[in-house]
């Protein structure tokens, strides 16, 4: 969807203001640290995707996902997240207090210390087969098509109607669209790269270009 | 929409204080099983102690001092890096692009958050912040400039737009002065800045060595 986390070439707020690196620790405050072990752990039960818990901090008012810090919306995104996806009732999250049983299909999945502790680390597999062969090859000049999706995507708002040329076929990988509705089907990748003045115009850097991770589905043939 | 959501949060909201709220619903999940405090614990302290940039150093300070390995990182990134032993989440698919005299990387997330975290651990807070990941894309120079790096205009800026689940490392140029280090010695020229390329590789004379 076209929201404020896309992000991409909006101007306005203000300079980047980096922490020393030596200096900057994994967590600000220890409630961060709780925040992404609960996410990442409640992920692990595998009832939602990637893609639909970018699509949940996505659908965050605005003003919040704007206003708030990075934890605060992972923490505002997982509240959603579990009420949604019916392992915690709203009444819970209110009271603090369990009244509902999880079933034990569920139970099951729960990780344990051993599990998060031991490699690969909790690997995901993104590759999927698609229905049909690649129709982009590397050198192919490509247009990023233009459309407003109300829906989850990963197509930046700043490549739309633009043509830049395919440098790398990254295989059939899940498709993010049809991803945040729970529907996992493959897609040719490709890897494309666009000239900073076809971007941007007279705005552009001198000598830069901007490489994007498009889905088939986003792009068409370019003259 | 947005007001449905205000309306939803409304009806849910434990104590206003963020760490009260945050340890509500932590008690929450583990007295309905779902989280088991131990699995928790060691989930975070993975990720302070264990998964960091040392990893993407490490892997970095090889490619400089093994020819046969950096080919080798460039031309099939995830059988090298497995090979050290850094596998993990949002590691699954990565891609090294390579510094030159002609080109100079940026990686960036316009989206959201993407970054390799087996290599380089959790990103910093201006990684993910709306400045960095607006800016990048339009003026990666100036975005560079705010690190304290010029990148001479012959030299071509690509800047990675993280977009799908390939996650990508920028592997730094070498920096000129440190012909005969040792991998490990190799490893304190390179930052975690370097590796997302906001800064260039650590010069050996840099006063922070020195320190």
């Amino acid at each position: 969807m076209s929201g404020v986390h896309d992000m991409g070439g909006m101007r306005g707020f203000g300079p980047v203001r980096p922490e020393p690196e030596s200096e900057e620790p994994v967590f600000h405050e220890e409630w961060e640290g709780r925040v992404y072990g609960i996410v990442r752990l409640m992920g692990l039960l595998g009832l939602w995707n990637i893609d639909m818990s970018r699509h949940n901090r996505e659908q965050l008012p605005p003003a919040d996902y704007l206003a708030n810090s990075y934890y605060e919306n992972w923490f505002a995104g997982i509240r959603q997240q579990l009420v949604r996806s019916g392992l915690v009732s709203k009444e819970e999250l209110r009271t603090g207090r369990a009244s509902t049983p999880v079933p034990e299909h569920i139970m099951e999945k729960v990780a344990h210390a051993e599990q998060v502790r031991t490699a690969p680390y909790m690997t995901t597999s993104y590759a999927r087969p698609a229905s049909s062969s690649p129709r982009f090859s590397t050198g192919d000049r490509v247009r990023a098509i233009n459309r407003y999706p109300s829906g989850h995507t990963r197509i930046p708002g700043y490549v739309r109607g633009h043509t830049g040329i395919v440098r790398e076929h990254y295989g059939s990988q899940v498709y993010p669209d049809l991803s945040a509705q729970g529907v996992e089907e493959g897609r040719h990748l490709y890897n494309v790269r666009f000239e900073g003045r076809d971007l941007w115009g007279e705005s552009a850097n001198v000598n830069s270009a901007v490489y994007v991770d498009l889905w088939e589905t986003y792009l068409e043939p370019a003259p | 929409m947005p007001n449905d959501h205000r309306h939803d949060q409304d009806h849910t909201d434990p104590p206003p204080d963020i760490e009260l709220r945050v340890k509500s619903l932590e008690s929450l999940l583990v007295e309905k099983g779902l989280v088991d405090p131990e699995a928790l614990d060691a989930l975070i302290d993975l990720y302070q102690d264990k998964i960091g940039p040392a990893n993407g150093k490490h892997v970095v300070a090889r490619a400089w001092t093994d020819e046969a390995f950096k080919r080798w990182l460039l031309d099939d990134p995830n059988a090298a890096i497995a090979s050290m032993g850094y596998v993990g989440a949002q590691g699954e698919q990565i891609r090294v692009v390579e510094n030159t005299d002609d080109v100079h990387n940026l990686v960036v997330c316009t989206l959201c958050s993407c970054y390799p975290w087996p290599l380089l651990g959790l990103p910093p807070v201006w990684y993910k912040s709306a400045p960095y990941r607006a800016q990048a894309v339009v003026d990666p120079r100036g975005v560079m400039a705010q690190f304290g790096m010029e990148v001479a205009e012959r030299k071509e800026v690509r800047v990675w737009d993280s977009t799908s689940e390939m996650r990508y490392l920028v592997l730094p140029q070498r920096p000129e002065g440190s012909e005969g280090w040792s991998e490990e010695e190799l490893m304190e020229l390179v930052t975690r800045n370097a590796m997302i390329g906001v800064e260039e590789a650590r010069r050996p004379e840099s006063e922070v060595l020195k320190a």
